[in-house]
């Protein structure tokens, strides 16, 4: 893997989340100087700020997109108590020629007491759905019904966690088999409060959110969450951020028609990884579930993939080096070498074709055996 | 099956301080990572990062191998739709004939990249290096596994295995004949040896024929070697020799010149010494021009060529096992001796596993996994999640295409071959596609339609409708919504449709409007903006009494919104004060009804002049009706 270029965020102060919009040509970052900014990706692949505005009086510690069928619609959540809804306007001809856009605040959800420490929007199939939690404990599920009209969001659910929340994440299958879930971490410390990952499950009957589980061997503080994207298994993969990465498998158990709680749920541990040797604070899943990152204390972004037999290993690390940014971009390693042959002997090989020869069968050497081999630098594609 | 262990790569972030918490977000393609810390209360004051874009070594943002993937994806779709009536046997040819496809296709590539002037040429060693051994491995699979040469044959067709991968020798023997005098060249003997050492006796022998002339005392010696040379016999899989026959015949000749070393005919001269001693298979002297065979396979097929020409494909996996220890001494074996051993030893999974861990593109393993599948030389393994080998390996291959702006239509053909979650992949990455243009929306959207992927469909329509109705372009905005069958958000867009005409008095895109035709009646509100509007147009053309029925159906019928009703009853206002009578009676009944019915609501209004006029015009048509026509 390689750096292939390095935007200057030019946020006054830490950047706490960057979030990707759904294809991918947009971005957005909130920092603790309070602020978000969205970036366009132009054809070229470089990046431009088109926004920059204060969102919030403290710390913004999560900014996400909502799904393009809603329109251009951004959430940040903060340390002053708050979550923002934010819509872009379509700004005069000018202003785009500028490449300016502007952002006007839809709605303020002023519910929680406490710090709010994640926002995320629910799957689309749900409608315009967003979910909060905070430090005091509370999920907050805010709707809003009319699509054109986003100022207008109503509070639908208070679910009270009894743990302080630290992230939360949706189940993003849509499957009918599989009716709205959410996970909810918590960061309390207090290893005897118990499972530190919480499921809630909707229930068409009561019209309200009910626990599911709570992943009980999870003791330690939680600090990031993340269901896996669902390609159409019977089950779910949730990853969390705690003293170390773990993969867990829900399987939904089929139940007797009369039962009218939740789904009950098989709890299976798919993997567990201790490599950082330090708290890990965030993972997240790629868009095809196929790699996990997570970034620990340690300093490291590492990546997880699971081969055909669905064993895990770790297939990449990514970790600062100190080095000062050069002027250019990274170079790519190109396709990595298999024979281990130093450039020169390559160069020898090539060297004995002649430019010009036009041979109907063009007939190469592979490149001389070095007796020596020098350190194979691959990324290799785990399968 | 035991496992090449690969240690992670490790890719150093510049600009990042080491052991600082990292952050990170997953893009198409990429990964974004930005150093951040704990969760403080307040402004830390540590200033901005960077944010850094990490990408993986994506070869397929080459232009030159772009082709590659292209062309490959061909093949690809032609392999997929040969007929499965057939029994494997019989189509043995064809695969044969698909295996040299891909690889002309490599080798093109090859050259391409070879042919790349000045700077370029640096950064396409490695690819030229990679492809060369990509090339090589398919190559030996396609020997091995895919046209499965017998013994016998499977000996000649190593030997072009070999010769087709070591041709410099053909530059050397270039050089050397083109010297004033071949046989002193320095590299003259070399280029005897490499001949004889990839079984060209023929060269061999017209190489020879010059350094005899020149020691035409020795003329009797080089007159033998060329007899010998000559004699040695060669398996025909085409005649009518059988391999017993063969071997009958090759033992002898082996007999003939073992005499004729052990009677030291070739003693006095070195050089003949030695290829005699070659042509025996003296593995002692082989391995002492390793230089020459370069590669410990290289080696093996000429100690098959000169010790064992019968060799059975079951025997294989001992020569190589016993070549690759002999020539690589205490040398380490490379990813590719292991991969090439795992083909002589017939562990096919093995080598789609080595070649999955040691490159870090999926092209190659993908292909070839296929084309195996095919030839039903893949167990099926029964997979954690339901799938296969190959299907496994086309999903990897073909998500990595995705993220191309390109080559993700390449990339639909693979997943419409992967019968287990080929859909599904699909599904979950052409909604990501960024849909720039309304040609590239359009694109994509054919493409959902022809699979039915109806939930895909309808999401890019309202996708794109949104966009429209943020941008203000009401009437783009309607198509799609019609095209999502999106009946609410239809709805939406007439309602701001008949808003604009309220506070403009015109319509727009009245070209649209005009054409909707059946697909008006996805929304009542729809058919009522589309009604309407051909109500002013009836208007426009004078046909005041098609005008006038059409506006009554619009009000009795309901299903005009309410804020529309008085505009409803104030366009029939010029329809009643017209000299001619243009309600029937009846008609006008039914307006004085509606009337009644919302005055109720619109108590506040004056309906006095539309009163007025309907009665005046009851009056009229009363009479109108009751006169008899004389």
């Amino acid at each position: 893997m390689f750096v292939a270029r390095s935007i200057a965020a030019d946020h006054k102060d830490l950047i706490h989340d960057v979030s990707y919009d759904f294809h991918g040509r947009r971005m957005a970052t909130c920092s603790s100087d309070q602020s978000v900014k969205v970036w366009d990706k132009s054809e070229n692949g470089e990046w431009h700020c088109t926004a920059s505005w204060k969102t919030h009086s403290g710390s913004v510690w999560r900014v996400t997109w909502a799904h393009p069928e809603f329109g251009q619609v951004l959430a940040s959540c903060s340390f002053d108590r708050t979550a923002a809804v934010w819509e872009e306007i379509v700004g005069e001809s000018n202003d785009k020629q500028r490449g300016l856009s502007h952002w006007i605040k839809r709605t303020t959800l002023v519910d929680s007491r406490t710090s709010v420490t994640d926002v995320k929007f629910a799957p689309k199939h749900m409608g315009l759905m967003l979910a909060t939690c905070s430090a005091d404990g509370v999920v907050r599920i805010y709707e809003a019904p009319d699509v054109m009209n986003l100022s207008q969001w109503s509070l639908q659910h208070e679910i009270s966690c009894k743990l302080s929340c630290s992230c939360i994440s949706w189940n993003p299958s849509s499957s009918r088999a599989h009716p709205p879930m959410f996970a909810v971490g918590s960061d309390d410390s207090n290893v005897t409060y118990g499972g530190k990952v919480q499921i809630y499950e909707y229930n068409e009957n009561t019209r309200k959110y009910s626990k599911a589980e709570t992943l009980m061997t999870v003791t330690d503080a939680v600090h990031d969450i993340a269901f896996a994207p669902n390609l159409g298994r019977s089950f779910h993969v949730l990853a969390i951020a705690t003293k170390d990465v773990r993969i867990f498998k829900l399987v939904p158990l089929r139940r007797e028609s009369t039962t009218t709680g939740p789904t009950k749920l098989e709890v299976q541990i798919v993997a567990q990884f201790d490599n950082h040797n330090s708290q890990v604070w965030r993972v997240s899943w790629n868009i095809t579930s196929t790699l996990l990152a997570s970034s620990g204390d340690d300093g490291c972004v590492r990546l997880w993939k699971a081969n055909y037999m669905d064993n895990w290993k770790c297939t990449g690390i990514l970790k600062g080096d100190g080095s000062p940014l050069t002027g250019s971009s990274g170079q790519p390693s190109a396709m990595s070498t298999v024979v281990g042959s130093s450039i020169q002997t390559s160069q020898n090989a090539l060297n004995g074709m002649s430019a010009g020869r036009i041979a109907k069968r063009a007939s190469f050497a592979p490149p001389l055996r070095q007796l020596t081999s020098p350190k194979i630098n691959q990324s290799p594609a785990y399968y | 099956m035991e496992e090449v262990d690969v240690e992670p790569v490790v890719t150093n972030i510049s600009g990042i301080r080491p052991g600082k918490r990292m952050g990170f977000a997953w893009g198409p393609g990429d990964i974004l990572v930005y150093e951040t810390q704990n969760k403080a209360s307040g402004p830390t004051g540590s200033g901005c990062a960077f944010i850094h874009v990490v990408r993986k070594d994506e070869d397929i943002y080459s232009p030159i191998l772009r082709k590659l993937f292209n062309e490959s994806h061909h093949i690809f779709v032609g392999l997929q739709t040969i007929k499965d009536d057939l029994p494997s046997k019989s189509k043995k040819p064809q695969f044969v004939s698909i295996s040299r496809n891909y690889r002309s296709v490599i080798r093109a590539c090859m050259e391409e990249l070879q042919q790349a002037a000045g700077e370029l040429l640096t950064k396409y060693i490695h690819h030229v290096s990679i492809l060369l051994a990509i090339e090589l491995i398919w190559n030996l699979c396609e020997v091995l596994f895919i046209d499965a040469a017998p013994a016998g044959s499977l000996l000649l067709h190593l030997l072009d295995w070999v010769r087709l991968h070591k041709s410099d020798v053909d530059e050397k023997a270039k050089g050397v004949l083109q010297s004033d005098s071949p046989a002193e060249h320095r590299d003259y003997w070399d280029v005897v040896l490499s001949y004889v050492l990839q079984g060209r006796l023929e060269d061999t022998r017209k190489m020879l024929m010059k350094q005899a002339m020149l020691q035409p005392a020795a003329k009797s010696m080089y007159k033998l070697m060329d007899s010998l040379l000559s004699k040695m016999p060669f398996y025909n899989p085409g005649g009518t020799q059988t391999l017993t026959e063969f071997d009958v015949k090759w033992r002898n000749w082996h007999e003939e010149v073992d005499r004729y070393l052990k009677d030291n005919s070739f003693a006095s001269n070195q050089h003949l010494e030695v290829i005699c001693k070659i042509l025996l298979g003296d593995e002692d002297v082989l391995l002492e021009h390793k230089e020459l065979l370069s590669t410990w396979y290289y080696f093996l097929i000429t100690r098959l060529l000169y010790c064992h020409p019968t060799v059975k494909p079951t025997e294989l996996h001992y020569y190589a096992q016993s070549s690759m220890m002999m020539f690589l001494d205490s040398g380490v074996p490379e990813p590719l001796d292991s991969i090439l051993l795992a083909a002589f030893e017939f562990d096919i999974h093995q080598v789609i596993k080595d070649c999955s861990i040691a490159l870090n593109n999926w092209w190659f393993v993908a292909h070839l996994t296929d084309l195996l599948d095919h030839c039903k030389l893949l167990q099926s393994h029964n997979l954690h999640f339901g799938s296969n080998l190959r299907e496994f390996l086309l999903l990897e291959y073909a998500s990595g295409l995705f993220t191309h702006h390109s080559l993700w239509q390449c990339a639909v053909d693979y997943f419409d071959h992967c019968p287990e979650f080929g859909r599904v992949y699909l599904e979950l990455q052409i909604e990501r596609v960024p849909l720039d243009t309304e040609r590239k929306a359009l694109k994509v959207l054919r493409i959902c339609e022809e699979r039915q992927m109806s939930e895909q469909v309808r999401s890019i329509c309202k996708i794109m409708a949104m966009r429209a109705v943020r941008n203000n372009r009401l009437g783009s905005a309607l198509s799609w919504s019609i095209r999502a069958k999106d009946a609410a958000f239809a709805t939406l867009i007439s309602e701001r449709f008949l808003q604009d005409y309220c506070a403009k008095g015109t319509f727009s895109d009245l070209d649209l409007i005009d054409n909707l035709g059946s697909t008006m009646l996805l929304s009542d509100r729809l058919t009522f903006l589309g009604k309407y509007r051909e109500f002013h147009k009836l208007y426009g053309e004078k046909c005041f009494s098609d005008a006038a029925k059409l506006l009554l159906s619009l009000m009795t019928a309901k299903i005009a919104p309410q804020s529309f009703w008085m505009t409803l009853l104030t366009d029939a206002l010029p329809l009643l004060e017209q000299k001619e009578v243009i309600f029937s009676a009846e008609q006008t009944y039914e307006l004085m009804y509606c009337l009644e019915d919302w005055t109720f609501l619109f108590h506040s209004f004056n309906t006095n002049q539309t009163q007025l006029a309907l009665a005046r015009n009851l009056a009229s048509a009363i009479v109108k009706e009751g006169t008899m026509q004389t």
